[in-house]
């Protein structure tokens, strides 16, 4: 490798071949500084295409942003022309890969389109604007193989990672795996591969961090397909191509995925976590009620936190791997507390779905907060067993007999002891 | 009013609703384990598995059936935020 010239993909303006018959034909964003809002990108990034050729025809699969088209379809003519596409794959069809592909459809009419089972009403939705007629497709899924004639393409359905749609694409014959984002990342560098580019494990993790990481299990799913093929290469949607080497991002995956509390406390105990803010003292004192309370029951692992003593991104930490959580806020001006928002807003990179959640808080004279907390929770899929406690000011000892029932109630829900409540009249329910 | 019960198998609990009650209008007031995400047929989320009278839900609509299809759903899998109670039936998470 250390004698081949340098490569610079931002002069060199033609299709860059990688394994016998297969190519890059993407474009290079090197300005772009946010990505989907919800990404920086400190050094732009790539939409990466590729085209294979087999005997009976040529395969490209993903195109690029809209914008970028120019750059593609230049690339795309060094090595084929239109009337030789025969497949036409998308591994995800957000804006960034199918950009292109009207334009694509056009040039080359004969081409069939391949997307994957979910992909079919975002396909008519997101092309909606540019097409009279819908395309023609075929959905595919794990295992479904096309011919190119000496060359197959093998899919295999990784839904979530990280749109419902999305899937790969492996060519058999040069055990090259087209990954679309998974193993991706915001990294634009004129050199193209693993083995040439600068050090972008920072950009790998921090895309993973923020597009894979609510959907871990996904991963694992994606992972049980992706591992026991023959790897040459891996070849993402963004950033740079992995040839050296390709393995060690699919462990890499592998070990972001799995949950670190579990290797703790195994994976029989649950953990419990309260978090609260308190002016006063008294949703403090509903906490460490509902904390005891908790702590009674055999198998949970109890945490208690101040969210005026801590930091919101290793509250998401714990999040992510807690079974249940309980807010408590008092009610200020008839809504939570800043505190509080601050950290149920920062949970989309974490999944939460079918947590146990409870909310908790002492109020002057409305309380509205706890019904706030308990809604958002519902709407982050958090299943909320219980109604809350709201509490006028200073908790008796009543009330917080109260807390420390619903503190056990919850670590109970936890390892599996529902308290049975009878048949309920649908009339009694609020 | 006809009247049906539904019982949520995930948390054991059963509702005495009347009869074409959405599935929807119940599972959150209780805490049932049946997550929602759009709320109108549209997303897959609310998916459940229907363990005994299937036939007591009212029929899955045309929309129902392809979301249903598109999450590559189950024989007894039906939407939650879609179903209506029509006579007894048990349900849980899919």
């Amino acid at each position: 490798m250390a004698d081949t010239p340098p490569l610079n993909v931002s002069t060199w303006k033609e299709a860059v071949e990688f394994a016998p018959g297969v190519h890059w034909i993407g474009a290079l964003d090197p300005t772009l500084r946010t990505f989907d809002i919800i990404l920086k990108t400190a050094n732009g990034t790539t939409y990466n295409s590729y085209l294979v050729r087999g005997s009976e025809g040529v395969a490209i699969i993903d195109t690029v942003k809209e914008g970028f088209e120019d750059e593609f379809f230049r690339r795309l003519e060094s090595v084929a022309r239109y009337d030789e596409i025969k497949v036409i794959v998308l591994n995800h069809l957000e804006p960034d890969h199918s950009g292109a592909l009207p334009e694509l459809m056009r040039r080359a009419p004969q081409a069939r389109l391949y997307i994957s089972t979910r992909a079919t009403s975002m396909l008519k939705a997101l092309l909606r604007p540019n097409r009279e007629e819908p395309f023609e497709y075929t959905t595919v899924t794990t295992n479904d193989r096309v011919s190119l004639g000496d060359r197959h393409l093998r899919f295999l359905h990784t839904p979530f990672l990280h749109w419902p749609d999305t899937q790969c694409t492996y060519l058999e014959e040069e055990q090259v795996l087209f990954s679309g984002d998974i193993f991706g990342c915001h990294y634009c560098d004129v050199r193209l591969f693993n083995d040439r580019v600068g050090d972008f494990r920072f950009s790998f993790d921090y895309y993973y961090a923020h597009i894979m990481r609510p959907f871990k299990q996904w991963v694992m799913e994606a992972l049980a397909l992706i591992e026991p093929l023959k790897m040459k290469i891996v070849a993402p949607t963004h950033g740079p191509i992995l040839r050296e080497r390709p393995r060690r991002y699919v462990a890499h995956y592998r070990e972001l995925s799995t949950s670190t509390l579990s290797r703790e406390i195994g994976d029989t105990n649950k953990s419990l976590i309260i978090f609260y803010m308190s002016s006063y003292g008294n949703t403090a004192r509903m906490a460490e009620a509902i904390y005891s309370g908790a702590d009674t029951v055999e198998g949970v692992r109890v945490s208690l936190y101040d969210l005026e003593g801590g930091e919101v991104a290793p509250f998401v930490d714990l999040i992510e791997d807690a079974d249940a959580l309980l807010f408590g806020s008092p009610t200020i001006n008839g809504d939570a507390v800043k505190p509080v928002w601050d950290l149920l807003s920062s949970l989309a990179v974490v999944n939460l779905k079918g947590k146990i959640g409870a909310a908790f808080g002492s109020y002057g004279w409305s309380g509205e907060a706890v019904r706030m907390v308990e809604d958002r929770m519902r709407g982050l899929k958090m299943r909320v067993p219980r109604e809350g406690l709201r509490v006028k000011l200073i908790p008796t000892q009543e009330e917080l007999d109260e807390c420390t029932g619903l503190g056990r109630e919850i670590a109970n829900i936890l390892v599996g002891k529902e308290e049975q409540r009878g048949v309920i009249e649908f009339s009694d329910l609020t | 009013m006809a009247k049906a019960k539904i019982t949520f198998e995930d948390i054991h609990q059963t509702v005495n609703v009347p009869a074409g009650t959405r599935i929807i209008e119940i599972s959150e007031k209780i805490g049932a384990g049946v997550i929602y995400g759009c709320r109108e047929g549209d997303c897959g989320t609310c998916m459940m598995e229907v363990t005994e009278g299937w036939n007591n839900l009212t029929e899955p609509s045309v929309l129902e059936e392809k979301v249903l299809r598109e999450n590559m759903a189950g024989r007894h899998n039906r939407l939650a935020c879609q179903a209506q109670i029509l006579g007894d039936c048990k349900v849980k998470p899919a």
